[in-house]
């Protein structure tokens, strides 16, 4: 059993996108959750990725996506693409 | 049951407008691969493609022709051209309703489709115009076809994604060894280069960005391609009597479903349409001297392939020579498995193993006998030509090299 597990925005959001994508209930994914427990496979992954791609703003290159294997790889793939973006907009500039 | 002939040839694709200068290059091992002439705006993910690149309609077609025809029609119409004038073939008398038309297409006329859409939905115009049915079809080829050689038989599409032109050749395979028709011409085309079309396999992830690298450990994906083979297929004793020159012969044929998943390919499947396509044929696998790879260059077909060779040929995979022409024409899709068979057919009569080009080093998960950059001289008496589809669906075919004249 994970002990409490750390969450935030963006990584809410990445369960509710996996969730939603899946049409699974939001309660049945967590950060520990692997995407073989899941059910999800390579198609369902670009599927994931496409949503992911779409809320977040970013652009996720094709070989990041064959290696996701779980939420936790997911969310933090995410949190660097989202970094990396906010790091290319100078200060002031939005 | 009567044993068929293939006395005709045709070829449209990246390689060439003709089955000679197609076979200069898939002998010279020459990628045509290349960036494709609309880069997309925003740009695809993949900049390459296998683009039929000298095919010009009009030296083909009226300028009404292209009123009733699209783009995969025409390529279909133009290798047929060239198959039935190389077979020497006159459709009349009762030949007329004794031959056949099988064609293979995964998608039919996408431009046409496409250019609806736009009207509809970006230009807000309700009226589509009104040969937008008769230019989609995916039987257009066929159906021009027919008409054209005044072949009065049974004339189908197949529509199998990536093994539709295989499908197409297996049943006219055996309609005319069982004495169903005398002949038929029968193949496939595809044109994909359409925005909508291409925007959708970029979604799949499954394009490489670069070319195609069939069985090489840093492959990428798979390169699009488009064209059309044909082949004019032919009771051996008809053609004999006629005196036509016998460029090889179709043995066997196999299919299965995988049964499995939608996209990802598994061992089984494909491994059961090459033992039934053997079983077919009346041959045991130790027979098989090459084999057209369905190699499309992405990680999970050519891994499974390289299962399902071994699993089928045994110790002759060891040594069977192996090659995946989609790394100079592309993967053409619903014309693959025709482009292909008319590879094969070429490399049985002139000993000749096309090479697969790109290749870089070799990955241990697809340790077969790959015929890797320049092309090998072989004897050879029989070849297998593999189409594996999304869907699962896989088709293959046995062809023979033809005896001495």
């Amino acid at each position: 059993m994970p002990e409490h597990v750390e969450t935030d925005e963006l990584a809410d959001k990445v369960l509710r996108v996996i969730a939603h994508t899946q049409r699974i209930p939001p309660e049945s994914v967590s950060l520990d959750s692997t995407f073989e427990a899941l059910k999800i496979d390579s198609l369902d992954g670009i599927n994931i990725v496409f949503e992911l791609e779409k809320e977040f703003n970013i652009e996720i290159p094709d070989d990041g996506v064959q290696n996701l294997r779980s939420v936790r790889d997911t969310v933090e793939g995410v949190r660097k693409l989202v970094r990396a973006k906010d790091l290319a907009v100078p200060p002031g500039a939005a | 049951m009567n044993r068929v002939a293939v006395t005709g040839l045709g070829l449209v694709c990246a390689l060439g407008n003709t089955v000679e200068q197609s076979w200069k290059r898939l002998v010279a091992g020459e990628c045509r691969i290349l960036p494709m002439r609309d880069p997309g705006s925003p740009p695809y993910k993949f900049r390459n493609g296998a683009e039929a690149w000298d095919f010009k309609p009009l030296d083909y077609f009226t300028e009404k022709d292209l009123v009733m025809l699209e783009r995969f029609a025409l390529l279909a119409v133009v290798a047929a051209r060239e198959a039935v004038a190389q077979s020497g073939i006159r459709f009349e008398g009762d030949l007329r309703e004794s031959s056949a038309v099988v064609t293979g297409s995964s998608v039919g006329g996408q431009f046409t489709e496409e250019e609806g859409y736009i009207r509809l939905y970006r230009e807000n115009i309700s009226r589509v115009p009104p040969l937008t049915i008769p230019r989609t079809m995916a039987n257009a080829g066929a159906s021009r076809i027919s008409l054209e050689f005044g072949i009065h038989g049974p004339a189908y599409t197949i529509a199998t994604a990536c093994s539709s032109s295989n499908h197409a050749l297996g049943q006219a395979f055996w309609l005319v060894r069982n004495g169903q028709v005398t002949a038929a011409v029968a193949g496939g085309s595809e044109a994909v280069f359409a925005e909508g079309l291409l925007r959708a396999w970029e979604a799949m992830r499954v394009v490489s960005p670069d070319v195609c690298r069939p069985f090489s450990v840093d492959r990428k994906g798979l390169s699009l391609g488009e064209g059309a083979g044909m082949l004019l297929l032919e009771n051996w004793d008809h053609a004999r009597a006629r005196g036509a020159s016998i460029l090889g012969e179709v043995i066997g044929f196999g299919m299965s479903s995988d049964a499995h998943h939608i996209t990802q390919p598994c061992v089984e499947g494909p491994a059961n349409a090459m033992k039934w396509a053997i079983r077919d044929a009346g041959i045991t696998p130790d027979r098989v001297d090459y084999i057209n790879a369905h190699g499309t260059g992405t990680q999970a077909n050519d891994v499974t392939e390289t299962q399902a060779i071994r699993a089928v040929l045994g110790k002759r995979a060891e040594s069977v020579l192996v090659s995946s022409t989609k790394s100079m024409h592309g993967h053409t899709l619903g014309a693959a498995g025709a482009i292909e068979a008319v590879a094969c057919l070429l490399a049985l009569k002139h000993g000749l193993v096309p090479p697969t080009a790109n290749f870089t080093s070799p990955d241990p998960a697809c340790d077969l006998n790959i015929v890797a950059n320049a092309v090998q001289p072989a004897q050879m008496e029989v070849a297998l030509s593999n189409t594996f589809a999304f869907g699962g669906l896989n088709a293959t075919l046995v062809l023979k090299r033809a005896p001495e004249a």
